[in-house]
């Protein structure tokens, strides 16, 4: 038991080496910051890139921890009640000299403090510089996309789909024949169902030629591509046919065209009309019903 | 006793090779999609097939193999292929129709499943398809798996969801049922015909699927192989104690 608080002792006096440390900590994460800054725009390879903004980070905490423990004065004094009447000249002597010592350290915190700013550009260069990164506006790229009437679908492959590839119950990809296929409107999913079942709206009776159906198969919630289908056995024992996105299952109804039946997507996927050409491979009938991919402020539909 | 019963055991194990042989003979004998002519086996396999599916199968598909509305799909016309996989699998006999069949230890052994498969195959369908491992390629196989299987049962075959049902994991899947299951379709998975999915294409299938149930693990530890997500997932929770061994090593506590 006793009344004094308890508190680590440490040494509270100016610890040179530690205050160096910690200033050159701080410099160093100011230089890997700047480093991170500089190749992001320069040579973006996620390993440097980790490494830089990671080491930045790194040396500031360390930086941070070093200076709580060795530099920053955390003793622990108790001054008695001043009174004027003890007041003595000697006393004068020893305030001056303790004056003259902060004096000493404020050049430190100088020092530190530079440091300090050092740190500070360099992250905040971090901060910004990535801004950059972002894209140019998307303008109308969700209604450019390659499909026009008479182009044929053709397998990952290259080769021309053929209808009778598709069986009720199939799926496959298909990419617009001689397009970029890395286009965001490019890649559609095809497939088939019994075409009784068929419950598209009016204008697109003519769209699914033998029940063979094709959407846009970036989804329309967040942009993944839709590469779910499911087909049942048994419609009275599982649920119906639909396509369905790996991200967030969002889940297409495709004999309704498409229609967002569950999960986050508000739009159905776009639509492509079909045709079978004269040789038995598919071709688009004209152009995608609607926008390609997620909602954005100049997508309508 | 033991003189007697090491020539039983070893009878015994004659037997069980007989069967073994029986069932493969048999096996391959059903890989041809047309019906055969009925020889005095087969008739016998048929037969004992129809006691079995009268004793397992008809209260809900019905004893003329047309189903039952809400309760089983009809049969007629699933073929021997879609048998085999249901019950080699272990997912039929199913105690609850609403039920997801899921795969267990199957219901039945080899021969009486032989016998089922051979009775419903009577009815026309697809025969089970043929496949070869060994004549598949490993790269064309990633590809096509990934193209067509992957969306569901992710890349390395661990399964997952899609609304409605739990997509299998692809562990224990023999190449003739992952055959069965790529022409037939089973539950909610769509089918791939020959002329999008031919021979070769469904040996390379096969192959990769093979080959991913032992992935070569470089980091020594797998995670699922589900990819970025669990790693993720791994790292944020060792740095999570990494952080708090750091507090406990730089804090103290308060006075």
């Amino acid at each position: 038991m006793t009344d004094e608080p308890q508190v680590a002792e440490r040494g509270t006096g100016a610890d040179p080496r530690a205050e160096l440390a910690v200033a050159v900590l701080l410099v160093l994460a100011g230089l890997a910051a700047a480093a991170f800054a500089v190749l992001i725009v320069a040579d973006p390879q996620t390993q440097l890139l980790g490494a830089t903004l990671g080491g930045a980070l790194a040396c500031l905490a360390t930086a941070a921890v070093l200076a709580a423990k060795r530099v920053v004065v955390q003793e622990l004094a108790i001054e008695d009640r001043h009174r004027e009447d003890t007041a003595r000249p000697e006393d004068d002597e020893a305030l001056a000299e303790d004056l003259r010592r902060g004096g000493d350290g404020i050049t430190r915190r100088r020092a530190l403090g530079a440091a300090a700013g050092v740190a500070g550009v360099g992250l905040a260069g971090a901060l910004v510089v990535p801004v950059t990164a972002l894209g140019p506006g998307l303008g109308d790229a969700p209604n450019q996309t390659p499909w026009r009437r008479g182009r044929r679908l053709v397998t990952t492959d290259g080769d021309p789909l053929r209808a009778d590839a598709i069986e009720i119950g199939s799926f496959a990809s298909a990419l617009p024949e001689g397009a970029d296929k890395r286009e965001l409107g490019s890649p559609v999913v095809v497939v088939r169902v019994d075409p009784r079942t068929l419950r598209l709206p009016r204008g697109r009776r003519g769209w699914a030629p033998m029940g063979i159906l094709a959407f846009s198969q970036i989804c329309t919630h967040a942009g993944c591509a839709v590469t779910l289908f499911r087909y049942p056995v048994d419609e009275q024992l599982s649920e119906g046919p639909a396509l369905v996105c790996p991200c967030h299952y969002s889940t297409f109804d495709v004999r309704q065209a498409a229609k967002p039946v569950f999960g986050p997507a508000a739009r159905a996927l776009a639509q492509l009309p079909l045709a079978v050409a004269a040789d038995g491979t598919l071709v688009a009938a004209g152009p995608l019903s609607s926008s390609v991919g997620p909602a954005w402020w100049s997508v309508k539909r | 006793m033991r003189g007697v019963r090491r020539p039983l055991g070893r009878a015994l194990v004659v037997l069980a090779v007989c069967c073994g042989a029986m069932a493969a003979w048999s096996g391959a004998a059903g890989g041809q999609s047309q019906p055969q002519s009925p020889r005095p086996d087969a008739r016998a396999l048929l037969a004992r097939g129809r006691v079995l599916y009268a004793q397992g199968c008809a209260s809900c598909h019905g004893a003329d193999l047309r189903g039952r509305p809400e309760l089983a799909p009809p049969l007629r016309g699933a073929g021997a292929a879609a048998a085999d996989f249901y019950l080699s699998t272990g997912r039929m006999p199913l105690a609850d129709p609403t039920d997801e069949p899921e795969r267990t230890q199957p219901a039945y052994p080899r021969a009486d499943i032989d016998a089922l498969v051979a009775f419903v195959g009577s009815f026309g369908g697809p025969g089970i398809p043929r496949v070869d491992p060994a004549h598949g390629s490993l790269a064309t196989g990633m590809a096509k798996f990934t193209e067509h299987c992957a969306g569901c049962h992710q890349i390395v075959g661990r399964g997952g969801i899609v609304t409605g049902a739990a997509v299998p994991a692809l562990d224990d899947t023999t190449p003739t049922q992952l055959a069965e299951a790529v022409r037939v379709g089973p539950y909610l998975m769509p089918k791939f015909s020959a002329k999008q999915l031919d021979q070769a294409t469904l040996d390379s299938i096969s192959r990769y699927v093979q080959s991913i149930r032992h992935p070569d693990n470089r980091g020594g530890w797998g995670i699922g192989n589900l990819g970025p997500v669990p790693e993720g997932m791994v790292t944020w929770f060792l740095a999570m104690a990494a952080l708090l061994a750091v507090a406990r090593l730089i804090g103290e506590r308060a006075p």
